[in-house]
């Protein structure tokens, strides 16, 4: 449909209203420097968007690096006012609650892209896909008070198992969309095929559907793992925080952005440098999970596919 | 017509020499020659469990937040959302400071974010050169993967002193007749989360919109650029015209998400509860309260009252998301799920 | 040896749009039977129905009787798993499964039905692929080579070969050279040729020659309906009917 403003300009293109030479050419200046300054607006927009993120990682190197040791990734947290220790404890408490959300949230998240891929059909599929997005705009911190009252609450302590439970949810419609998607985009021949050597449906969708999608899946997976990696509102009164080791998923958890948190608004300087370091460690993590979904997904994710 | 077959038919070629082991005419099966349905159905089933769940979920959470804020809902009522006392020591909650300062922190980051995202979103899609293209839009990708917790420690020690020493006295001295930038410049405050907003919306608000500016068909902008237009002529009324529905979602949806952004708020608002006229004070939003004070809470009717918050806050981002999620839809037909990771 | 197939009173349906009426058919035993007539005229809906790969299709369905042997395709106690083991289906597009080698996409119709003795699994393999005159070519390169990366014609061969490993009693193809050049279209046929002494085929084309060339017993269909079925030789010198005269001689389709 032709926007109403080009028809009204092709109108009004007919007759050309009367015009001395110069105020046409003052027009003319003035329409080329609006198309100047436009294009010079979008490039500062442009430059101002990519400044902060230099800015962020310039600053996380410079103030980081210098604490990045061997103790620091192997000592636990010393008391206020002793130099040293590390965060060795919250990069194992991260790694059990993020592997509890893992198996929460991607067979889950799987599960239901497949549904929506394979069996899902009109109204009803909508509905999920759209729940599925509306699940992704919760705010982490209500999914946070969710995990509590479902978990914390019953066991009357905080807990791994708990944090684990509220990022897994988190991981779920992000997977599940993903996997959606990928799984549309393998060809009906290769299910024709599968079921026409008379492999049963369900073998087909597992063995050979997701097999083929399987590069994007696991892209899918690695995307709603960096995202929740960095995660913290949710552990604040999940997984709690812990000084010591714990590797019980019972037992209140360290976990590496809750330490970041801690460190970041105390008053001490030394864990002010610790807050850099961890910042570090963990935008190395994240940013690599991403540039290489980047990588494989530039390679053209369904290798095997079309 | 009478000798087709004649015509066509393969001269009797030799028999070749049959395949080596040319299977037995009963050939002993290796595979069942039974197959029950069941498996099938076990399997649709889990599927459809696991995908019904998505709305079990929602449902969870809803009944879990009514029912953990019952206790505020009984004591307080709806003047809980206009009270404007948030006082644990006497028991009395009201949460108007927060729903203050949630809008008006995310407002302070829509104005900035919005036209920072359309110019990316619009140098991208109709500027940039190709080799350029793909570098930016990765990099404003990344700036979409930092966690929360990592932009507000940057915020903490270098945006809160940088505010602090050279904007907010320039915004005192030449807009503080407005009465939005008066008052002691701390540099942590309502304009400080405003800004670290800005930069965590942008990447949704620009991505959505390059999706819906690339979804405007090519003839658009062909037509405009035939009547003779300027490059910016033709953006302005052959695209951006026509994206006008989807670039609204996408800031909607950047709106959805600075309204639930916890940490890097609660790490430079100040955590005050007040509601000051000046972007220059200190303030509170509701996701910012509930992460700082929900494990301190001493009481059930405090942690009812947090609770309760919470579920405001739901309610509104769900609305919000909604909202956003029908007027995206309506342009781009379904949201790829890659934006959103 | 394979069995004869027994068609009556087949009906189909794509939601409200009926696609067959009335289909009834003998497909004797150990012979090739050819399926032709216009597109659109129901020839794959119809063979598709014989596997049961008709109801895959949202909101299809279809009414009738159809025998295989001794087994009822439709009958309740069947279920569609067990049909296609005993019929295997050649697609008018090739579709090896892309992300497997060669030998597993042999092997995938017995490893993905529970069947893992690896020595059995390479005899079955060969001799499918020595079926599907394949095995000279691939031979080097069986677990090497991705199933994707074969020619066209290469692919199709393969493709027989997945079938035949699963023993079946009937083969459908569904076109299955339309899309391969004729250098790879005679391979097949003469592969229909010798397949016949072993299985019972059907085999849908819309080029009448090949027809000719291929099968003993042809049917025509036309607009949904089977008009007449016969020895290939009486269809296409003497036939009955004046709309199957009329489409051989070429005034339509």
């Amino acid at each position: 449909m032709p926007d109403d403003a080009i028809t009204a300009k092709a109108g009004t293109m007919g007759t050309p209203p009367e015009r001395s030479p110069s105020q046409q050419r003052f027009l003319d200046w003035r329409r080329k420097l609006t198309d100047r300054l436009a294009t010079g607006f979008a490039v500062l927009m442009a430059a101002l968007v990519v400044a902060p993120l230099l800015a962020v990682f310039t600053y996380l190197v410079v103030r980081g690096i210098g604490s990045l040791n061997l103790a620091f990734f192997t000592h636990l947290p010393v008391p206020v006012g002793e130099k040293g220790g590390g965060v060795a404890n919250a990069i194992v408490g991260s790694v059990m609650i993020l592997g509890i959300a893992s198996i929460i949230g991607v067979p889950w998240g799987i599960g239901a892209g497949i549904y929506l891929a394979e069996y899902g059909r009109g109204r009803f599929a909508w509905l999920l896909r759209f729940t599925a997005d509306v699940l992704n705009g919760v705010p982490s911190i209500v999914i946070g008070i969710v995990a509590y009252a479902l978990v914390v609450l019953k066991q009357k302590h905080f807990s791994a198992l708990s944090g684990g439970v509220a990022l897994g949810i988190m991981m779920i419609p992000t997977i599940t969309r993903a996997t959606e998607e990928v799984l549309l985009l393998v060809p009906l021949s290769v299910r024709e095929a599968a079921w026409g050597i008379g492999v049963a449906r369900w073998r087909a969708t597992l063995s050979i559907t997701l097999r083929t999608a399987s590069a994007g899946v696991i892209t899918a997976v690695m995307l709603a793992f960096a995202r929740v990696a960095g995660e913290t509102a949710p552990l604040l009164f999940t997984a709690f925080g812990n000084q010591f080791w714990n590797l019980n998923p019972n037992q209140p958890t360290a976990a590496l952005p809750l330490q970041l948190f801690v460190y970041a608004i105390s008053p001490f300087d030394e864990w002010h440098r610790l807050a850099w370091a961890c910042a570090l460690v963990l935008i190395v993590l994240i940013v690599g999970a991403v540039a290489a979904v980047r990588l494989v997904a530039s390679r053209g994710m369904l290798q095997g596919a079309s | 017509m009478r000798n087709l077959v004649e015509a066509f038919r393969f001269p009797q070629q030799p028999k070749r020499e049959p395949a080596t082991g040319a299977p037995a005419a009963q050939a002993i099966p290796l595979i069942p020659a039974k197959a029950s349905q069941t498996p099938d159905y076990v399997f649709s089933g889990a599927m459809l469990f696991c995908g019904l769940s998505l709305v079990a979920i929602v449902v969870l959470i809803v009944i879990e937040l009514v029912l953990q804020s019952k206790l505020s809902i009984h004591a307080f009522g709806w003047s809980f959302f206009k009270g404007i006392n948030w006082d644990p020591v006497s028991g009395d909650f009201g949460a108007l400071p927060f729903i203050y300062g949630t809008v008006v922190s995310s407002l302070v980051a829509l104005v900035i974010a919005i036209p920072l995202s359309i110019g990316v979103a619009v140098f991208i899609t109709e500027m940039c050169p190709k080799p350029v293209r793909g570098t930016i839009s990765f990099l404003t990708e990344l700036l979409a993967a930092i966690p929360s917790v990592v932009f507000g420690l940057w915020a903490i020690f270098v945006l809160a002193p940088l505010l602090r020493t050279h904007v907010q006295p320039w915004l005192a001295k030449y807009l503080g007749w407005t009465g939005l930038f008066a008052g002691p410049p701390f540099g942590i405050g309502m304009l400080a989360a405003g800004v670290i907003l800005a930069i965590m919306i942008v990447p949704i608000i620009a991505s959505i919109t390059r999706e819906v500016l690339t979804a405007v068909p090519q003839q658009q902008r062909e037509a405009v650029l035939a009547l003779g237009a300027t490059r910016w002529e033709m953006i302005r009324i052959g695209v951006l015209r026509n994206a006008r529905t989807g670039i609204v979602g996408a800031i909607i949806l950047g709106l959805g998400r600075a309204l639930g952004e916890t940490m890097a708020v609660t790490m430079v608002i100040g955590n005050t509860p007040q509601i000051a006229k000046s972007l220059f004070a200190p303030g509170y939003t509701m996701a910012a309260v509930i992460a700082n004070e929900f494990t301190e809470a001493t009481g059930d009717l405090y942690l009812s009252a947090l609770v309760e918050i919470g579920l405001g806050l739901f309610l509104v981002t769900i609305v919000v998301n909604i909202l956003a999620g029908l007027l995206v839809w309506s342009v781009t037909r379904g949201m790829p799920a890659r934006v959103r990771a | 040896m394979g069995v004869g197939v027994q068609v009556e009173k087949l009906n189909a349906w794509f939601g409200a749009t009926q696609a067959l009426y009335d289909v009834a058919m003998n497909v004797p035993a150990n012979h090739a039977t050819a399926v032709i007539g216009p597109s659109g005229c129901g020839k794959s809906t119809f063979v598709r129905c014989l596997n049961r790969m008709h109801e895959t299709v949202r909101d299809a369905r279809l009414e009738g009787r159809v025998r295989i042997g001794s087994m009822e395709v439709y009958g309740d106690g069947t279920s569609a798993t067990e049909v296609r083991r005993r019929v295997g289906m050649v697609f008018q597009k090739p579709n090896p499964f892309p992300t497997m080698s060669i030998y597993d996409n042999v092997a995938a119709g017995l490893k993905l039905n529970g069947f893992h003795n690896r020595r059995v699994l390479d005899e079955v393999v060969e001799r499918s692929l020595h079926m599907a005159a394949l095995w000279d070519e691939v031979k080097d390169s069986l677990k090497k080579k991705s199933g994707a990366s074969l020619s066209g014609g290469q692919q199709q061969r393969l493709c027989i070969a997945r079938a035949l490993a699963v023993q079946p009693e009937v083969m459908l193809m569904d076109e299955p050279a339309s899309a391969l050049d004729p250098i790879s279209t005679s391979k097949i046929e003469e592969l229909i040729f010798e397949l016949k002494e072993q299985y019972t085929i059907v085999i849908v084309t819309h080029n009448m020659q090949q027809a000719a060339r291929v099968a003993e017993y042809t049917g025509f269909f036309l607009m949904g309906k089977l008009i007449e079925f016969d020895k290939t030789e009486k269809i296409f010198t003497n036939p009955s009917d004046k709309r199957t005269e009329d489409y051989i001689t070429g005034r339509f389709g």
